[in-house]
């Protein structure tokens, strides 16, 4: 079963011939991702996705796979290279550490797993092969991550300040005066495909998909939810006012403990006159 | 001898791109103008209801309506961007910038164009909280609140689009950006004419679009005058 050396070569120079005549269903290249302080490869991701992926984000990665049809909250949409969860500014590609730490984590509340189970060098390799399906991924660069300074001490001032930048920005519009996402606009809201999606419920469950500490939280209305109705607010809050943001917010939560929470509740036996939320609005 | 092929034909490139980009070409004398209107039944528009945020309710007495067909008397289109899709060579982009206002939960205007790169100004008047979702597909997507007292958001596209763009606490407010190549654009007014003006003599592809009845083009020659250009849309109801 030798063949000749001429054959070999014709054979290389038919497959070089066919590769280079039609790049344009080479469907993406492979950029590479470097998360974890490991490189992944698109190639040997491909496995790995189409074992444990493909299923709800389908072949094409547009998120329509077999199972989408019976799936709420939808599979991600690989293809529009649109993310929620990112450490960088709405607009911009999310860094492949922030692609790596969904897989890692799962997303609470969805069918999306955590893939705790796949070794690193898989997740990191699914990150690469992810980024195959749009060729956003060639022509730009991820945005710098938003810097998030150290945590300054949780003070029942701090969370006051919290409480009224939470009514100045109106975030109750959408997230209820008391958190409960039951806001005045909540029931009109909907993703980019124009599926209906709820505002978080801070009442209800302990953690956000994107996590759990205080950073998460400073992060999610920071840099916004791409795809999402939720916005960015980092041209409108300074660092420190978006601390205190996430200290009121804590407050919000009664299945999670916190220091913010307590302080608020000594306030709350104390003084029985405060002002409610979206109260300056009300038929205004 | 292939080198300096090679180097005339990069000259050349070089020469043709920065023509491009100077947009070096005599400023046109000629006008297209023309009327939009359309024939069947367009869809109703109704009533925006904006009970869940009373400030901006009792700025509109009677309510305003939807804005996805605006049609005039003589069955007129209004909001319709007529521009030159093909033949016209380019100039340099506009450095002043667009504006777009959100006034009373309303957007001004519903339909805003500009050319890509050009700096656009999103503003706000209202002391309610907006968000500004522009939804492209080309462009990238991003998602930003303007509450209260902000200060206007700048912002470019970088490529010719039909962007839709939509406030997501007031699902009512939603408009357009039109981002095109193209410095040569009119956009039809109450009584569904247009003007674009300073067209040098040639001949062109003129494209209409309307958000609800798509595109009509049509080839049109300037020779130095005014062009006629009608549009005639058809509509059906939703």
């Amino acid at each position: 079963m030798t063949m000749s050396k001429n054959v070999k070569h014709g054979l290389m120079l038919c497959a070089l011939g066919l590769s280079l005549a039609i790049p344009g269903i080479a469907v993406a290249q492979d950029t590479g991702a470097h998360a974890a302080g490991l490189t992944g490869r698109a190639e040997a991701g491909k496995l790995d996705y189409r074992r444990w992926c493909v299923g709800c984000h389908g072949e094409e990665g547009n998120g329509e796979g077999n199972n989408a049809q019976w799936i709420d909250p939808k599979p991600r949409d690989f293809t529009t290279a649109l993310f929620r969860w990112r450490s960088t500014p709405t607009g911009s590609l999310p860094t492949d550490q922030d692609l790596y730490d969904t897989i890692t984590r799962g997303v609470v509340d969805t069918f999306m797993p955590s893939w705790r189970p796949l070794t690193p060098q898989e997740r990191v390799d699914l990150v690469a092969y992810i980024k195959t399906f749009s060729t956003k991924w060639q022509t730009q660069k991820p945005g710098t991550p938003i810097a998030i300074p150290p945590e300054p001490p949780t003070t029942i001032e701090s969370v006051l300040r919290g409480r009224e930048t939470f009514d100045k920005l109106q975030c109750w519009k959408c997230h209820g005066p008391e958190g409960r996402g039951d806001g005045p606009s909540a029931v009109t809201l909907t993703d980019d495909k124009g599926l209906p999606i709820r505002p978080y419920n801070f009442h209800d469950g302990t953690r956000f998909r994107c996590g759990e500490t205080n950073q998460d939280l400073y992060k999610i209305f920071m840099t916004g939810l791409d795809g999402t109705p939720m916005p960015s607010f980092v041209d409108n809050l300074k660092p420190e006012e978006a601390w205190d943001l996430v200290h009121f917010l804590r407050t919000l939560q009664p299945h999670v403990k916190s220091q913010s929470r307590d302080l608020w509740l000594e306030y709350v036996k104390t003084h029985k006159d405060i002002k409610p939320i979206g109260a300056d609005s009300a038929g205004q | 001898m292939r080198i300096k092929f090679g180097l005339a034909l990069v000259t050349l490139i070089l020469a043709g791109s920065a023509m491009l980009v100077t947009g070096a070409r005599p400023a046109g004398s000629g006008t297209i103008t023309g009327k939009a209107t359309f024939t069947g039944t367009p869809p109703k528009m109704r009533p925006i209801d904006m009970s869940k945020e009373p400030y901006c309710q009792k700025l509109h007495n009677p309510p305003i309506k939807t804005q996805d067909v605006e049609a005039g008397p003589g069955d007129t289109l209004k909001d319709v961007v007529v521009y030159i899709s093909a033949g016209d060579e380019g100039a340099a982009t506009p450095s002043t910038p667009v504006r777009f206002d959100q006034k009373g939960c309303e957007y001004l205007p519903h339909v805003l164009t500009m050319e890509a790169n050009q700096p656009l100004q999103i503003y706000t008047d209202d002391p309610v909280a907006h968000n500004i979702h522009p939804m492209p597909k080309l462009n990238e997507e991003w998602n930003k609140s303007q509450p209260p007292g902000a200060p206007p958001i700048d912002v470019k596209w970088d490529k010719a689009e039909f962007i839709p763009v939509k406030c997501n606490i007031h699902p009512w407010m939603h408009g357009y950006f039109v981002v095109l190549k193209t410095s040569h654009y009119g956009v039809t007014g109450d009584d569904g004419t247009y003007a674009i003006k300073n067209v040098p003599a040639g001949k062109y592809t003129l494209t209409a679009w309307q958000e609800h009845m798509g595109t009509l083009t049509q080839q049109v020659t300037v020779s130095g005058g005014e062009a006629k250009a009608d549009f005639q849309f058809h509509a059906l109801p939703y």
